[in-house]
Parts: C-alpha cells; sequence; structure tokens
C-alpha cells in the first residue's frame, strides 16, 4: 500500500532494550510505553498519567530518565533504552533494586520501577547526592503508598552499596 | 491507552528544508521538537497535525555558546532545559537563567523539552519566557526566504500565540550579558511543577541609586508583561531592600490578572507582589555585589 496522509509510511526502529539489540516495524505515532508493553513484552514501565507528571513511565534513553508515555518511539532509533527488566542480572538484583528491598521503599510497587531508573540515573552522574540533591531529582516521581521516607533511604542506602561495589571492582 | 492519530514524521537536514516542508503543508504540519506540550495536546485530541517536522537533525540547533567579544549568549532552539541547566557557561555567566532551567518541571520533562519549544508554545506558566523577556532577549526566526530577529517582548503575543510566521523556524536565542552593575534575578511560587505567579527583575545601580529597572511578571496572565509603572517607580530609588517594598504594592496594583479556575484575582495579585519584592530585592542585593546563591529553591 502506497503511503499517505492516512496511512503514513512505517519506521524500521533500529535500537538496543537492555543492552541487546532490537529491529521492528513501527507507525510514527507509536508511543515508547506501548511499544515497550504491547510489542517488547516488557511490562515494568507504567501507564498512569499519561503526562509527563508521574514518572510511573519512566525508562532512561541513553542512560537519562525519559516519560515513555509521552516519548515517540521512533526517537529511540540508534539510542539504547534500559527498562527496569534490564537491571538485574544472574548474581541477582542490582544494588539499587536490593536497597529498595531492604529499606522497604515499596509497598504496592506501581511506582518503583521509575524510582529505580531514575535512581540509577541520578548515582550515575551523582554517586553522593546529597539529600536534598536526591529530592530534586526525584521531585518528579511520584508515589502514593511510602510516603517517601523510606525511599530516600533506600537511595542514600543505594549509593553507599555503589560506592561499594565500585570501590571492590577498582582495587580487585 | 490513547492511540493518537496518525502523522508523518519528516527529519529535514536544514532550516530551510524544515521551511520549505512547512510551507508546502500548511496548517496541516507543525515543527515538532521536545514534545512535551504538543503531544499532550495531540493525545486529547485538542489538535492534530498530519505533519509533524522534527527539527532536531538540523546540525547546529543545539548548539550553547558564549561569544565573549559581544558578551551575548546564544541559544540553540533545541537545547534542552537540562542542557541549559547543566551548560557551564550559562551556570558561570547566566546562574539565574541556569537556576531556573533546573527547576523546570521534573527531569524527564527538562531531559525532552527544548528552549524554543517552550517560546513557540507560549504557555503562560512558562519560567524562561519571563525572564528572557525582562533579560530582552533577541529571537531569531528563519524561513527559506531570509532570518529576521526580535525582541522577546515582541515575540509572545498573546496566549499560546508568537508573531512567528508559519514557515519560520525559531532557531536561536540570543542574551546579552549583564553589566556588573546590573543584578538579575528570578522568583515563583508554584505548587508542585506548575508556577502560580513569576517575577523576572533586572536592575542596574549606580552610586547607591537604581539608574534601570526591568520587570517582568509571569504567569498570572496571558503571556509575560513588562510592569512599566513598577520600573518607572523603581528609578531613582534608592539601591536598597526598602525600595523593593515599595515597588512590590505596584507589581500587586499593575499585573493584568483575572485569576483563573485555581486561583482568584485577589490571591494570584498577593502572590505577584510577594514574588515582586522578593525578585526586585535580590536583584538590587546583586547589582550590588551579592553573588548568586546557586542552591535557593
Amino acid at each position: 500500500m502506497r503511503a499517505s496522509a492516512d496511512h503514513p509510511a512505517p519506521i524500521l526502529l533500529e535500537t538496543t532494550v537492555n543492552r541487546r539489540p532490537v529491529s521492528l516495524e513501527i507507525e510514527p505515532r507509536a508511543i515508547l510505553l506501548d511499544v515497550m508493553r504491547d510489542n517488547l513484552g516488557l511490562t515494568g514501565a507504567k501507564r498512569s498519567c499519561d503526562t509527563q507528571v508521574c514518572g510511573a513511565c519512566t525508562v532512561l534513553l541513553d542512560g537519562s530518565p525519559v516519560s515513555a508515555c509521552c516519548t515517540l518511539a521512533y526517537e529511540a532509533g540508534g539510542r539504547e533504552i534500559e527498562t527496569i527488566e534490564g537491571l538485574a542480572g544472574r548474581h541477582g538484583l542490582h544494588p539499587i533494586q536490593q536497597a529498595f528491598v531492604d529499606r522497604v521503599a515499596i509497598q504496592c510497587g506501581f511506582c518503583t520501577p521509575g524510582f529505580v531508573l531514575a535512581t540509577k540515573a541520578l548515582l550515575a552522574e551523582n554517586p553522593r547526592p546529597t539529600r536534598s540533591e536526591i529530592e530534586d531529582f526525584l521531585g518528579g516521581n511520584l508515589c502514593r503508598c511510602t510516603g517517601y521516607w523510606n525511599i530516600l533511604d533506600a537511595v542514600a542506602d543505594a549509593a553507599m552499596r555503589l560506592e561499594a561495589t565500585n570501590g571492590q571492582s577498582e582495587t580487585s | 491507552m490513547i492511540v493518537l492519530d496518525r502523522f508523518t514524521i519528516h527529519q529535514p537536514q536544514s532550516v530551510a528544508e524544515a521551511s520549505e516542508l512547512l510551507a508546502r503543508f500548511g496548517p496541516d504540519a507543525a515543527v515538532y521538537a521536545g514534545g512535551t506540550e504538543l503531544l499532550i495536546v495531540m493525545k486529547e485530541r485538542l489538535a492534530h497535525f498530519p505533519h509533524l517536522i522534527d527539527i532536531k537533525r538540523i546540525p547546529g540547533l543545539k548548539e550553547i555558546a558564549f561569544d565573549p567579544e559581544r558578551h551575548e549568549l546564544s541559544i540553540g532552539a533545541v537545547a534542552t532545559h537540562r542542557d541549559l541547566e547543566r551548560s557551564p557557561v550559562v551556570r558561570e555567566r547566566f546562574p539565574v537563567l541556569g537556576m531556573l532551567e533546573a527547576a523546570v518541571a521534573n527531569i524527564r520533562v527538562r531531559n525532552a523539552g527544548t528552549i524554543g519549544g517552550n517560546l513557540c508554545f507560549a504557555e503562560p506558566h512558562s519560567d524562561p519566557a519571563t525572564l528572557l523577556t525582562a533579560l530582552d532577549a533577541q529571537i531569531t526566526l528563519t524561513s527559506s526566504s531570509g532570518s529576521r530577529q526580535l525582541p522577546m517582548a515582541s515575540f509572545i503575543t498573546g496566549l499560546m500565540e508568537t508573531a512567528r510566521r508559519h514557515e519560520e523556524v525559531l532557531v536561536t536565542i540570543t542574551v546579552a550579558e549583564s553589566a556588573s552593575n546590573t543584578g538579575v534575578a528570578y522568583e515563583r511560587f508554584k505548587l508542585h511543577e506548575r508556577p502560580t505567579a513569576a517575577v523576572a527583575a533586572v536592575i542596574s545601580v549606580d552610586e547607591g541609586m537604581i539608574t534601570d529597572a526591568r520587570v517582568v511578571a509571569g504567569s498570572v496572565g496571558e503571556r509575560p508583561q513588562r510592569l512599566l509603572e513598577t520600573e518607572a517607580i523603581l528609578r531613582g530609588q534608592p539601591a536598597a531592600p526598602e525600595s523593593a517594598t515599595v515597588a512590590a504594592d505596584i507589581v500587586r496594583d499593575e499585573v493584568e490578572t483575572g485569576g483563573d479556575v485555581f486561583e482568584s484575582e485577589a490571591y494570584t495579585r498577593q502572590l505577584a507582589r510577594t514574588v515582586g519584592r522578593k525578585a526586585i530585592a535580590a536583584a538590587i542585593a546583586r547589582s550590588t555585589g551579592d553573588q548568586v546563591e546557586r542552591h535557593v529553591a
């Protein structure tokens, strides 16, 4: 079928999702969150506010948090997407995830993937954030259960765990 | 799940090509940059554009550069809020702009949203639009038939309306560095991510007296408003906090506002007075040598 205004030509999306190359045909109007959830079966990112306010759909695009609900999927072409499914490794949970578990920073869990990924981005650029830096960076992620205190503790804890891990790998 | 109506994406490699596409498709086309506002409008089906012109691949359009000879900052239209927040030259020479950008919405919006898109959308709660109007920033618009420059004050013409012609692309925003006797400040009041009232002040002082003032209110009306009466009151006043208190009453009375569904008019005026006093007092203090405190919320 010939492309027209009613039927725009599909776009070949070639991207990297959780370190694996992915290639699929998408409509220009496809939203990244729908491609993640419906085409790739990665349901960790959640649709909630749909307006970039809540952070439940957070994924990392080249390491930076974006709202997958408000990102056109073609924008991910040639870039690296990281979702919550990419964090845990063969040896178990990622240190940030483990810190969230140990600090009971989770209740219903709906917002947790977004918080964990935002934390990963924060600690990548600022390994020892102050409490107010954590609050600033995570201010756009909403949680309706925990009251935030345990989340803030978990992020500070995760920073220490990552620092310890990185220290080990540098000396070993 | 909200499915957008169908559209075609165009990725021009030059501003001239983008302008030609806009001219060719007319009202069926919209410039697409960060999409933080456009996509929400399209999801809500308040507008639909069968052709989106993605200008982010145009070389050089993301650049932030300072010209030391002209003492001028040049910001490419598709620089994101995050780019501005983290730019060393912005942080060093335009710290008020840097701090403002660091507090726009949230980290995800700042990663995607562009300065050019923000200004062209002309949403009345735009933080950068208010400060850039006070700083007398110049907007460069380019089409396939040439370029023109106009000041921020005449760029935003009304509620979500600008002087940009359909086939024009906003390419750069230039901001002159303030003189050493000039203080700049921006104060806003916001609940969560939406500013309710904001005032930007740029104040020059000579021998302890205010010689010039540009004061602009944002968020309270349809567009950033120069407060000419407030500016006139400030000129000739001593460079002291009391002058800010006097001027703040004029801010309250002068702003054009009818309130909105969230805030009454009286409340909005009171907020404008408070943020106005803070901004004017901070600009006066900085004009006489106080440093900008980087971690003020």
